[in-house]
């Protein structure tokens, strides 16, 4: 009734240019993507944020890149190794050809790898992956050698993050240079041809690509990727059809778009995993006490049997199933099934609310307590959703939670400052080592560790078998000993695991795409059917 | 009117110091913009250099002192976020917002004021009841919602319209426009009557308040008995009586409108003003917020500036600067 | 006849003349009444996350829970009732509209009266002041009261107050000065009245109409508003959803069929702006003298 008046006034409000419109004509040979997020520059040494390395993917390449999998594959360098305990050597590929038609060479690496530290004034820097190096030496125009102060088996990992531009367009270049297309010369599958911030970014592809070879030639000549953050307006493009292919597809709509029969949908397990952090420093941290208000007489969630407890509360499936709609797995790990350092014999924490509330009595909250949760509201998937969801099954067992949900603008700078003892954050790593230095070791600033661990978790053992792991060069024996630390960090249960998100994508039926663990969106990905 | 004029101007530069200063204290009140954007590979050390490179670890004081002298000199900074000057940022979204501003504040007017008149002098008619029904539904929903409603109606089920986005610009004296090619148009049609809605509503109410009122009044009695016909009575007499709220009400909404375009843009990937505003808010893009609102309330007080002048144009009564005798 | 009765029953008189109005202030009652009997007569606390149980979402009207309890308009993404959900976000919603809009109008009122009246450096100073609020877009406020004091209802009403006070200002100030050039205010001003009786007896009636319309469109706005605000995720808490942020909840539904969600509240929300302006449009034209034959 209330629809059918809204379109009866509106009806008369538009009915004289809407009796005027056309039918549109269906571009041929474009493909038009829409993405979730702004934006804000084509400079890939600027700022840090995945749509901008998204859009850099399309125009660039790195020495390593990363497969669907999340694992390093040959990119601009075809062969990496070390040569002894602190220096890498990286063998280059020949005949690369930049979009200007010049020579790819190790000029071009070295002047890429120092580029990051000329651009000081951003709030997401590229400089944590270089600085490492303290030496590059170019042996011969295709072989490069990078030397670190310590070993550091991260290198070939970290140089996934360093985009290659061509020396000689991007010398001397500013921001806006990249933006206007003057200095925007890579080696990648598509060439720039215009960006309009906040609204677009045209592409057209870019015939001499190296991988064309092996097949991997992008199957349009011309990409559009229209930005369209908002939701529902995502959605609605892709069903108006003035898009052909969206990312990142609300839950709510994947049951709708999977009965559809006019488009197809792509899911793959994200490198993103949920989580909450503990307070396990404090005494008296902020936001906990007893039920009826009043202070406890310590914290209780230095008492691993308390953390435990509140796992064993939390349904996962009934998350993964309800406030996900199956957009996700639930977590026994802190990274994904497909990354580095995954250990597949970590099960998420059954649903267990009598057990829950046995370790409780035993640790001697029989009645339980009171605390609040904090989560952002619009930085995860359901991330709101997701927290009230948490206070009910912690209700449960008789843990009184209250909800408190902020924009992440005003939420990382108060969970950074210490205001909260409860708190849900979102991570997602290429490696489960990486993971485990940033989340769960002993936060220590010369060392660069625990820059994430909000909840101050600390195992000398842990820190001990990163410290090792981190200057092991051999991948294989660097990945057990990254599972060795998750597995004995883990058992303490130093933070509550709740799910990997899964990343997807919905596209017209005649279009596939090949889904990615890191949510990227590569144009070159999308093939017709 | 040159020396009010001038005083008007002279007032509203303090006004922007005061602003920005309010900026400065807000902003760093919430946070910075490191702690966002940082990359979740960065360690301590990272973090705390990329906040003293942009100069956030200064006290406020040093930061506000900063900014006002390269203000001074004209340069409001660079955005944290593009990498570019914060005003190029602004000045090139305008177009897009004021013209989707202008747009529906013409549809709001151009329809508002004949329905309300209609309304007005035909109060107990069934068209008359139906307008102000209708515009019940104009400021009852929420924008978003009814904007999803138009995009779902028009772009998704009928196909006629597109669903969001800006189309095809065309240059007019330099300035990019939408409503000069057919293609740019039919994405102008739906987020402007998006934004108009709340307006027209309001206008018709007013204007109807406003008719029934002056129809009431003496010099309308009398112009009728002098035999003038009814259109020139409504045309001179009822309108020119009801324009002062009126115009205070355009003039006053344009500056929400501008304000409310955040909403009306963001749902319909509309690329403005609004749209940028919302996104440097969410990540703290401190100098792009200041030039933001350095701009916007430039707007907003020369507008005012004009409907003062309009008043003492409408209303002979009222004298510029009114309070000083 | 007349003239025996008092005014009251004489406004109450011309009231019920019209029976649209009535039929609003009827409907208007029962909203109230919802509002403030909501715990008593909702099946479920929605506020009470432990009531909750997320097993029970995105039921369609009509469905039964797994404890066995009618979900009449459905479920939400949490397990909550929509019916409920309702009630509750009534008074939330009424709350907010009538004190921020009755605060921001006492505020407007008064400094738009004050800077008409004095003119001169009040003027200019309410004037800029009024400028400076105009132009801070709404969700920066109320971002920044977030930060500093965290979510609450009552914050929420502040942060509107902030918003709207200049608007009323503004209109106030317009009408006034073209009032204080009648004839009627020369006169009292010759009388040697004070300021205050000059202002509040002759100025103010005759600044209401105008502000009354605006008023009662924008206790509608503020509702919408604090619903926007919602939307961009600093409004009143997700626990304690208003009727706006159970339609802005809802709103991520709104394509995948689960109509129920937003639609039962936005309806909730029409009715209930629709009676107040039915209300509200009678009593203007009861009260306004000018009406008066």
């Amino acid at each position: 009734m209330m629809v059918r008046r809204a379109r009866f006034v509106l009806g008369c409000l538009l009915c004289a240019a809407l009796s005027l419109a056309a039918a549109h004509s269906a571009p041929a040979a474009e493909l038009r993507i829409g993405l979730a997020a702004d934006v804000t520059s084509l400079d890939p040494h600027f700022l840090n944020v995945a749509p901008n390395n998204n859009a850099a993917w399309q125009i660039f390449d790195a020495l390593v890149n990363v497969d669907a999998n999340t694992r390093l594959v040959p990119g601009l360098a075809v062969s990496w190794r070390a040569v002894d305990a602190t220096t890498w050597e990286f063998k280059l590929r020949k005949g690369v050809k930049f979009h200007d038609g010049s020579d790819f060479t190790a000029e071009d690496v070295v002047f890429s790898l120092e580029r990051p530290a000329t651009l000081s004034a951003s709030p997401g820097p590229f400089t944590s992956f270089v600085k490492p190096i303290v030496a590059k030496k170019i042996v011969d125009p295709w072989t490069l050698r990078l030397k670190t102060a310590q070993p550091y088996a991260m290198l070939p990992h970290d140089l996934d993050s360093i985009f290659i531009v061509s020396k000689k367009a991007a010398a001397g270049a500013s921001t806006e240079d990249f933006n206007s297309g003057k200095a925007t010369i890579g080696t990648g599958p598509y060439k720039l041809v215009r960006f309009a911030r906040g609204d677009r970014i045209e592409l057209v592809r870019n015939d001499a690509y190296w991988d064309g070879q092996n097949g991997k030639l992008a199957s349009w000549d011309k990409v559009t990727l229209r930005i369209l953050p908002e939701d529902t307006a995502r959605i609605a493009a892709l069903l108006a059809g003035d898009v052909d292919a969206i990312e990142n597809i609300p839950t709510a709509d994947l049951t709708r778009l999977k009965a559809n029969p006019a488009f197809r949908l792509e899911q793959k397990v994200s490198w993103r995993t949920l989580f909450l952090h503990l307070d396990q420093y404090r005494e008296h941290p902020p936001h906990l006490s007893d039920k009826s208000g009043k202070p406890l007489a310590k914290n209780p969630f230095m008492d691993a049997r308390v953390r435990l407890a509140l796992s064993k509360a939390i349904n996962r499936k009934a998350i993964v199933e309800r406030v996900m709609e199956g957009n996700a797995v639930a977590a026994g790990n802190l990274v994904s099934p497909p990354v580095f350092g995954h250990v597949p014999e970590l099960k998420p924490e059954a649903y267990d609310p009598a057990g829950a509330k046995t370790l409780l009595a035993q640790a001697g909250y029989p009645d339980g307590f009171a605390l609040t949760l904090y989560a952002p509201n619009n930085r995860y998937v359901n991330d709101e959703q997701l927290a009230q969801t948490l206070a009910q099954m912690l209700a449960r067992v008789g843990i009184q939670t209250r909800v408190e949900t902020l924009p992440a603008s005003v939420y990382f700078a108060k969970a950074r400052a210490g205001e909260f003892s409860c708190a849900l954050l979102g991570w997602g790593s290429f490696s489960g080592d990486l993971a485990l230095r940033a989340l769960i070791a002993t936060p220590d600033p010369v060392a660069g560790y625990g820059a994430w661990n909000w909840g101050h978790y600390s195992n000398p053992k842990v820190d001990a078998m990163l410290k090792q792991d981190f200057a092991t060069l051999d991948d294989a024996r660097r990945e057990a000993l990254a599972r060795e630390a998750a597995r004995l960090a883990l058992k303490d249960v130093p933070l509550i695991l709740l799910h990997h998100q899964l990343a997807s994508w919905a596209m017209k039926k005649d279009i596939a795409y090949s889904p990615r663990t890191d949510e990227y969106t590569f144009a070159r990905d999308f093939r017709p059917r | 009117m040159a020396a009010f004029v001038i005083r008007r101007l002279l007032q509203s530069a303090l006004v922007l110091g005061v602003m920005s200063l309010l900026v400065f204290v807000g902003v760093y009140a919430i946070g910075n913009p490191v702690d966002i954007l940082i990359s979740p590979q960065a360690d301590q050390a990272d973090i705390a250099r990329a906040i003293a490179a942009l100069g956030l670890d200064q006290p406020l004081w040093k930061q506000y002192f900063v900014f006002l002298r390269q203000a001074l000199s004209g340069d409001l900074g660079k955005s944290f976020a593009y990498n570019i000057p914060a005003i190029q940022l602004i000045l090139e979204r305008m177009p897009a917002t004021l013209e989707l501003a202008l747009a529906a504040t013409g549809m709001a007017v151009l329809l508002g004021i004949p329905l309300g008149l209609w309304a007005g002098l035909k109060p107990d008619s069934w068209a008359g009841k139906l307008i102000m029904g209708g515009s019940i539904l104009g400021f009852s929903l929420p924008t978003f919602w009814v904007g999803l409603l138009l995009i779902m109606l028009f772009a998704v089920e009928l196909g006629w319209l597109p669903s969001g986005g800006r189309g095809p610009t065309t240059l007019l004296f330099g300035v990019p426009v939408s409503f000069l090619s057919w293609e740019g148009l039919r994405h102008l049609i739906l987020p402007a009557a998006n934004l108009a809605l709340f307006k027209l509503s309001l206008i018709i109410r007013l204007t109807r308040a406003g008719t029934r009122e002056a129809l009431l009044q003496d010099y309308v009695k009398f112009a009728r008995a002098k035999g003038l016909t009814n259109a020139r009575v409504i045309g001179v007499h009822v309108l020119k009586n009801i324009m002062i709220p009126i115009v205070t009400v355009i003039g006053l909404e344009f500056g929400s409108v501008i304000a409310f375009a955040i909403v009306t843009e963001s749902i319909f990937s509309w690329p403005g003003m609004g749209k940028l505003i919302i996104d440097s808010i969410n990540v703290l893009d401190r100098p792009v917020i200041v030039a933001y609102l350095l701009v916007i309330v430039s707007l907003v007080i020369l507008i005012n500036l004009a409907v003062d002048i309009a008043y003492s144009l409408l209303d002979p009564r009222v004298r510029l600067g009114a309070a000083t005798s | 006849m007349q003239a025996e009765r008092t005014p009251l029953a004489r406004i109450a008189g011309e009231f019920a003349e019209s029976r649209l109005a009535l039929a609003g202030l009827g409907l208007f009652a029962l909203i109230l009444l919802a509002a403030v009997f909501a715990p008593l007569i909702s099946p479920q606390n929605p506020y009470d996350l432990a009531q909750l149980d997320v097993l029970d979402s995105h039921l369609p009207p009509g469905a039964r829970s797994g404890g066995g309890m009618t979900f009449w308009l459905g479920s939400d993404g949490q397990g909550r009732d929509i019916l409920s959900g309702i009630f509750y976000g009534l008074r939330i919603s009424l709350e907010v509209g009538a004190a921020s809009t009755l605060c921001a109008v006492v505020i407007g009122l008064t400094l738009g009266l004050a800077a008409a009246y004095f003119g001169g450096r009040t003027d200019s100073a309410i004037m800029r002041l009024a400028d400076i609020q105009l132009a801070f877009p709404s969700i920066l406020i109320a971002l920044i009261l977030l930060a500093l004091l965290g979510q609450g209802v009552g914050k929420t009403i502040f942060a509107l107050v902030m918003v709207q006070w200049a608007y009323y200002a503004r209109t106030v100030r317009g009408t006034a000065l073209t009032e204080r050039g009648k004839e009627y205010i020369e006169a009292a001003r010759c009388l040697a009245l004070p300021p205050a009786r000059i202002v509040f007896r002759h100025l103010l009636p005759n600044c209401l109409p105008p502000l009354i319309v605006i008023a009662t469109v924008q206790v509608a706005a503020a509702i919408a508003l604090e619903a926007t605000l919602s939307y961009l995720g600093i409004g009143v808490p997700i626990t304690e959803p208003s009727l706006g942020l159970l339609i802005k909840n809802g709103f991520d539904y709104m394509l995948s069929g689960r109509y129920w969600i937003s639609f039962f509240p936005g309806l909730a929300l029409l009715l209930t702006i629709v009676s107040i302006n039915l209300v509200a449009d009678r009593l203007r034209d009861v009260l306004n003298p000018r009406l008066q034959q």
